[in-house]
């Protein structure tokens, strides 16, 4: 009876105690700036079911399977965690009072295995973290071997050891009527023969006082570490971004607002909830391109910052009072530095790796958006870009009447709806750099052979406003997309053709934030259904470009993604299959133009189109395949930089044209 | 202390083509910016009212389309933007221009001690680079052209020191104050406005003064006051280029071919 008084007061004290910690945090969710993350439920379920319940995102790396099994461990126990928690305050209580004997049966098996189970993984984590020490559980202000992540593990491991001696004790005692269920706990049973029953009683106890007394303070323990992730990481999953690419949302511009995020409160609630979901596994850190090179960015520190900022300015924000503790600035646990802020590329390779749907990328540009629109503090290489694109609606600030020289040797055809099957959106690279124009004139042959109906908006084409989103010049690309999409509206187009990954993305995703629903294709995937569908055949194979390999677009690729087109037109033009680089599809690495990056100065670390130049090295091309005219320029510019003349860097679509008679690629 | 920068509103050059019939230059749809020059006069008058508290006003002369490059001087955080515009103004020559901006100037004077006159060192569309020093003239400024740094502003002696950018050397000038200086683009970097800036320039008024208000005698302004006119506008005939060699099939043979053509020009020496 005593024992249950204090086992009852003991978990009260726990439970409150555990209620007001994680209250605390969630009211700091509450002081997030709304956003709607509660629409299309069915879908997020779905999501949530796939990738939080089914582990889908966290098996995508081989150690995610042992997460998977303390993760269905932990679901499975939360049933036996439950009964025992019942029973410390009513002995007589156990599932077999509100079961049927065979479930109750299955059940028994099921915590026994799962127990056993989540011991096994217990250890093996351990052991990763002390003897394999992977590079990406160390970030710089949280170990790999940090005391947080032990305790956490132990706690877990001793709870599996009490429920097994306990339940062993209880087996050897012949307390346990249906032991031939309990197979572990039965073998442990094994082990305590010879003992006298009163020491086996006396065991018991003690086994059963060590799992309370570990569970609550467990309990206790979890809303102040990152173990916070078992309460948030699944409803984070519910409310992810369903939006592809996964964008900041438009701003309204208003004297009366502030524009991006400058402070830890200017965050949506969900940013807030993502930095209480991470649970520090070093995914996002290992896929980063910026952090790969040696730049001063770390989405992981990133979210880390967000939420070390969140609680050090927690009382004034509940307050309404000006933050004490700076967001933005030098780089320390609590903050995060300008240079990290503009080393992004925006490749959304951190996205993709996290298990949680973290959504590291699109708060970098938040705080892009505040650093541009409200300080008009960025990298100075940036100033002429800004200027060259609100003057002359293209990043070099070459001339608007210059956008149609590419096409100087074909006949002028502008599109004109009705007539006009598709626009043919040329792109700024490919209407004014000298290799993209070759891209752009591969196509228009390839187009004009298939005998696809299309046009050109010749000068009155503008730059779709790709970087200037990603660099948080959010002001003026809302200018530039408000004439674009009215343009497009007014011209009658429906159908577009693109070369570029960029406007791609663009015109397909970000204008339908302008209410503009465009049929947008990328030319991989329209040569692919053109040849696909008998319209286009080539004259001969194109054998001589030697080993090829295949660099994924971020853009085309993980932010829409298109990974199978480029690979199907590449194999069906040179008779061969692509070789594939070490990192591909949604794991590819970035070539390092993205995210406005094209247009800045690579200061810090070494150069990203390097390091993915000689990833491509590795697999001895002759050719270098793109998708992207940003990616076609860093392979050239990688490969004169190491030196390799040898191997040649081409487009697709300059592929396929090479397969054509009559007429110079 | 007031600073003033004269600023005007030019046909992006880059755009412009001339008619080859007319021999004028062809307008229609090219975009209008600002002269280049004038946006680093105006970005210096912001930097003396940042460091000195001295309040700027930008002045530009034009027809009332010109508003929108007052409205970015705006956005660009100037304190006052008036624009000079009037039918009588029209067809003004470099005398008639520095006429206009210098009875505005007065006019500013008149409410506020005008220290600072900042113009660009001329305009891409007509290059005399006559306006700034017509300006100092007709209002007996001390006159520094080419200016890239203000060395230093003394408003107790009324002194300012500066350096001017000349071919091939510096020169550091010294001149007392009130004073009318030229720039070039070496002088700063022009900022970018922010977001507020932008939306509180849009929702600015540009302030409009037409003859009635400077009471010029319209003999002295507009085309009347004009002694000089632009009779003919063309551009010279040029060479027509030749292809060296063959550098598709020879890229080597045809670089070694222009680099003799070169050296043989005297244009190269080896």
């Amino acid at each position: 009876m005593i024992e249950q008084t204090v086992f009852s007061i003991l978990l009260a004290a726990s439970l409150g105690l555990f209620f007001w910690l994680a209250w605390r945090r969630i009211v700091l969710i509450g002081a997030g700036r709304p956003e709607n993350r509660f629409d299309r439920p069915l879908t997020r379920l779905r999501a949530m079911l796939g990738d939080a319940i089914c582990q889908q995102r966290v098996a995508q790396r081989p150690f995610g399977i042992n997460h998977m099994v303390i993760f269905w461990s932990f679901l499975v126990l939360a049933l036996a965690n439950g009964e025992f928690i019942i029973q410390g305050i009513s002995p007589g209580f156990n599932l077999g009072l509100l079961l049927p004997p065979p479930l109750r049966n299955v059940l028994l098996l099921a915590f026994d295995t799962a127990s056993l189970l989540c011991l096994g993984a217990v250890i093996v984590a351990a052991g990763r973290r002390l003897l394999v020490r992977p590079a990406a559980l160390d970030s710089d202000y949280v170990s790999g071997r940090s005391m947080e992540a032990f305790v956490i593990l132990g706690a877990i491991g001793l709870l599996m050891l009490a429920s097994l001696g306990l339940h062993g004790c209880e087996i050897a005692l012949g307390r346990e009527s249906a032991a031939t269920w309990m197979p572990v706990s039965s073998v442990v049973a094994g082990s305590f023969s010879g003992l006298s029953s009163t020491l086996l009683a006396t065991l018991a106890g003690m086994f059963w006082w060590l799992h309370a007394l570990v569970l609550l303070a467990f309990l206790c323990f979890l809303p102040a570490s990152k173990h916070m992730h078992v309460l948030t990481a699944i409803p984070n999953c519910f409310f992810r971004s369903l939006e592809k690419p996964n964008t900041q949302p438009r701003e309204e511009f208003t004297p009366d607002r502030s524009f991006g995020v400058a402070q830890v409160g200017d965050f949506s609630w969900k940013d807030i909830l993502d930095s209480f979901s991470c649970t520090e596994c070093g995914r996002c850190q290992d896929a980063c391109p910026a952090r790969a090179t040696g730049k001063p960015l770390n989405p992981r520190q990133v979210i880390h910052a967000i939420k070390t900022n969140l609680l050090a300015n927690g009382d004034s924000l509940k307050y309404g009072v000006k933050p004490t503790v700076p967001l933005i600035g030098d780089d320390s646990e609590a903050t995060i530095g300008e240079e990290a802020i503009w080393s992004c590329t925006t490749c959304g390779a951190c996205l993709s790796a996290c298990p949680v749907c973290i959504e590291q990328m699109p708060k970098i540009v938040a705080l892009r958006r505040s650093l541009v629109q409200m300080k008009s503090c960025f990298p100075e290489e940036l100033l002429g870009f800004f200027e060259n694109m609100e003057s002359r609606a293209n990043p070099w600030g070459i001339a608007p009447s210059e956008r149609t020289k590419w096409c100087s040797s074909l006949e002028a055809r502008p599109f004109v709806a009705g007539e006009t099957e598709y626009l043919l959106f040329v792109g700024c690279a490919g209407s004014f750099d000298s290799r993209s124009k070759q891209v752009t004139l591969a196509l228009a042959r390839i187009l004009d052979r298939a005998g696809v109906s299309w046009g050109i908006l010749g000068r009155d084409e503008k730059c779709c406003g790709d970087s200037l989103r990603r660099l948080g010049n959010e002001f003026v690309f809302d200018r530039l997309a408000t004439e674009n999409t009215a343009l497009l509206r007014e011209r009658g187009v429906t159908k577009v053709i693109t070369q570029c990954p960029h406007c791609f993305t663009v015109l397909k995703n970000d204008y339908r934030h302008y209410g503009l629903e465009l049929e947008v294709v990328h030319h991989s995937e329209l040569i692919r259904d053109l040849i696909a569908g008998g319209r286009l055949a080539l004259d001969r194979t194109v054998d001589d470009l030697g080993v090829t390999v295949f660099h994924d677009s971020c853009y085309l690729g993980r932010h829409n993604d298109v990974y199978d087109a480029p690979r199907q037109v590449l194999a069906g033009a040179t008779g061969t299959e692509p070789k594939e680089l070490a990192r591909n599809r949604q794991n590819g690495f970035c070539c390092g133009a993205g995210g406005g990056r094209m247009w800045m100065e690579e200061q810090s670390g070494t150069r990203i189109n390097l390091e993915r130049v000689n990833e491509a090295l590795a697999a001895a091309p002759d050719t270098i395949c793109v998708s992207c005219p940003y990616c076609l320029t860093m392979f050239e510019d990688g490969l004169k930089d190491t030196g390799t003349s040898r191997v040649r860097v081409k487009d697709l679509a300059e592929v396929v044209a090479a397969g054509l008679s009559g007429g110079a690629a | 202390m007031l600073v003033v920068s004269c600023i005007k509103q030019v046909p992006d050059t880059t755009q412009v083509q001339i008619d080859p019939v007319t021999n004028t230059l062809v307008r229609d749809g090219i975009p209008f910016i600002v002269n280049p020059y004038d946006t680093h006069a105006l970005e210096e008058s912001l930097r003396l009212r940042d460091r000195y508290r001295f309040r700027t006003v930008a002045l530009s002369m034009g027809p009332p389309n010109a508003e929108a490059t007052l409205r970015r001087a705006l956005c660009q955080g100037v304190d006052e933007a008036i624009l000079l515009s009037d039918r009588a103004f029209g067809g003004a020559d470099t005398l008639a221009t520095s006429t206009v901006l210098a009875a505005a100037i007065r006019r500013l004077h008149q409410q506020e001690e005008v220290g600072i006159v900042f113009c660009g060192k001329q305009t891409i569309d007509g290059d005399t680079a006559q306006v700034g020093p017509g300006i100092a003239v007709r209002l007996g400024f001390s006159q520094l052209t080419l200016v890239d740094r203000i060395e230093h502003v003394d408003l107790m002696r009324r002194r300012i020191r500066v350096r001017r950018k000349l071919e091939g050397r510096y020169e550091i000038v010294e001149a007392s104050l009130p004073a009318m200086i030229t720039v070039v683009r070496e002088l700063n970097r022009p900022r970018y406005p922010t977001v507020h800036q932008r939306l509180a320039a849009a929702a600015a008024t540009v302030q409009v003064w037409s003859n009635e208000v400077l009471g010029l005698d319209p003999s002295t302004i507009g085309l009347k006051g004009s002694p000089t006119w632009v009779s003919r506008i063309f551009s010279p005939e040029r060479e027509k280029g030749e292809m060296i060699g063959n550098g598709l099939a020879d890229p080597a043979g045809a670089a070694r071919m222009l680099l003799e053509r070169l050296v043989a020009k005297d244009l190269l020496t080896v």
